[in-house]
This record gives structure tokens, sequence and C-alpha cells, in this order.
């Protein structure tokens, strides 16, 4: 069991409120697909809000929402996200979500295993790799770095 | 990415016919096989076959691991046999030197960044529906590259994506636009009424599924 795990932020901007009826499918797609992340392999944690429904919105701007999550590596992430059912939610991004233009909408990096990333942080990491580019404190699966315990060896 | 001679040493090793057959016997099987099984599908002896296998290996076209059968496990199991199986790495030569990859990764982050997915998918379709009509659903797929195979009676899996790298860097655009080029051959060729295309997405093959209607 590695000394880290995979932090794993998202951003979005909904074409319209959840419970717009243009956006059911979304909705009803969030609850399945937490559920299908919470029993995938390597699944760690995930910031939930009062509904569980693990999207948060930005409190100034409610369109504006984020899922966070942590995972033991890279390749679990990768199996939930583009290797099962979730592929064909993201597929469809652009029915729900505006798209984000040249700013980041994914940023992973590393965190001490059992420390839960927080939004703060992940918006910060946003914004690393806005400015920087990928960086071993804040990447893409484009460009993967290893965990800072493999570096270190 | 362009000509690299070390891509070229690696296709090289294939001009030899045996060897060929060797490469095309693991790339056609269902997971890691020995050297007995390739000497049997050539007809040919277990130390040539062997041979030909470890040239693929060195060329870097084949990866080795080792693994009991049996399913023994033990003192007594014997030795764990070494199994062949394809390599992830990709090797492309073009003279005089082409850069297409470079330019599909600009273009896919540029529909990304755009959001103009849409586009792309009604595109990628049209594309598709150019092929003509008359082959059937198996030769349709191979002739693509996709190396179809049953998943069922009702049920086509294919075990090669065309765009592996580039799905990997950018899935929901090139997996959205490989179910919408897949969907538009079914038409093309006249296959649309009996085979349906899908997303559903596994590890280890194309993210589409074709099914019957």
């Amino acid at each position: 069991m590695s000394d880290f795990h995979l932090a794993q932020m998202n951003t979005a901007r909904l074409r319209a409120p959840l419970e717009d009826p243009s956006m059911i499918e979304f909705a009803e797609g969030l609850t399945l697909m937490n559920e299908l992340a919470d029993r995938s392999p390597g699944f760690v944690w995930r910031l939930a809000d009062e509904n569980g429904d693990g999207t948060i919105a930005a409190p100034a701007d409610p369109s504006r929402i984020y899922t966070l999550s942590a995972w033991e590596s890279p390749e679990h992430l990768r199996a939930y996200a583009y290797q099962s059912r979730h592929l064909e939610y993201l597929r469809r991004r652009r029915d729900w979500f505006h798209p984000n233009g040249h700013r980041a909408a994914l940023v992973l990096w590393w965190i001490p295993a059992g420390q839960a990333p927080t939004l703060r942080q992940g918006i910060s990491r946003l914004g690393r790799l806005q400015a920087d580019g990928p960086t071993p404190g804040a990447f893409t699966f484009r460009e993967l770095f290893p965990a800072p315990e493999l570096s270190r060896r | 990415m362009t000509t690299d001679l070390h891509d070229l040493d690696a296709l090289a090793s294939l001009t030899d016919r045996v060897r060929r057959q060797a490469y095309r016997v693991v790339a056609d099987g269902t997971g890691p096989i020995g050297r007995d099984e390739v000497a049997d599908a050539l007809g040919v002896g277990r130390t040539l076959a062997a041979f030909h296998l470890d040239k693929l290996v060195a060329a870097g076209l084949l990866e080795v691991s080792y693994a009991r059968r049996s399913g023994k496990t033990g003192p007594g199991a014997g030795r764990p046999a070494k199994l062949y199986r394809l390599a992830a790495a990709e090797h492309a030569v073009s003279v005089p030197p082409r850069a297409y990859r470079t330019a599909a990764e600009v273009l896919a982050e540029a529909v990304e960044q755009a959001g103009a997915e849409e586009t792309l998918y009604r595109v990628a379709q049209r594309h598709g529906r150019r092929t003509p009509a008359g082959a059937d659903v198996t030769e349709l797929l191979t002739a693509q590259g996709y190396e179809p195979v049953a998943g069922g009676p009702d049920r086509i899996e294919l075990r090669n994506c065309p765009f592996h790298r580039l799905a990997e860097q950018f899935p929901p655009v090139i997996c959205g636009m490989n179910l919408a080029m897949i969907t538009g051959l079914l038409t093309g060729a006249g296959l649309d009424d009996v085979w349906a295309a899908r997303m559903d997405a596994a590890p280890g093959r194309c993210c589409v599924t074709l099914s019957k209607k």
C-alpha cells in the first residue's frame, strides 16, 4: 500500500440548475455514478454535500460545481472515469456543461494517505495547473507524475 | 512520432515470414500465450517458435510474463511457463517524416476547449457513412482495424482501439468520435437495421460494443 493517495478535483459550469428538466439525466446519473465510484476498486474518499451527491456548488456562483475525491492510484481513477459506464456521461458533458475554454477542468495531485483533500486546496491546485502547466503538485492524466515516495527512492 | 531508427528496427524484425506469423498468432490470442501454442499454430518446432518469439521480444514488439498455466501451485507444480503478449509500445515509421499524431493531439485539445464535440461527432458519423455497402459486420470492422470478436451470439466486442493513445489522452472527445464513426460505418455498410453501436467502456478493449437490434 502506498503512503500517498491521488487527489482529484473536477469543475464544470452547468448550463441550467440541476432541477431543470434539461438536467434530469445528469442529476440521475450523479447518484448512479457516485454509487459506482463508491464500489470501484481503489476508491478512497469523496466529498459529499448534505445531499450526498458529491457535487459542491461554489458559493458565489451556483452554476459552478466541483467534485473532489481520493483514489489509491491514477490507474484506479482512470478505470472508474474512462473504462466504465461513467465514460458515456463524459461523452455527453456538453449537453449539461458549458465548455471550459482554455481553463483547466481537472487537476490531480498526491496527498498523504489518510488525509482528505479540501475544496480550497483543489481550487488552488487548479490555479497552479492553469498558471504553470503540469508539475508534480498539479497535473493531469496527460502528464502523470509519480507519488512522492517513489521519486525519493 | 516522426521517423526513428529504433522504430524502423522494430518493424524490420517483422520482415521474416515465420516471425511475422508468430507475431500474428500472439496478436490474435485472447491473452498471453506460450511457445508451444505458437509452434502448433505455425506448424514449426518449439525451438524455432521460441527463437522467433524471443527476437520479437528483443525488438520490443512482444513482452514476456511468467505464469503457471495448469493451476497447480506449490512444490511439484513445475517451473512457471514463459508467456508472450503484445508490448504496449507503438511503432510508426514515416518517410519522409510526418507528425500526424501531433496534429491530432492539437486538434483534439482545440475541440475540447471550444466545446465543439457535437460538430466532431457529426463529422465523424458522416465520415463513417462513406463506407461502401456490402461488407458483413466482421469484414467492415476488421478493415478499420477494430479486431472484432463475438462477445455472445448477439454482441460484438472490439479488441483493438485504432485511436488508442489519443483516446487515452482525450477520452470523452476521441471515444465519442469513435462511437459516431462506427455508427456511421454501420449505416454506410447497410448494417444499421441489424446492429447498433453503443458506448460500453471496459478495460483492455475499445470503448464501443455492438449489439443486435
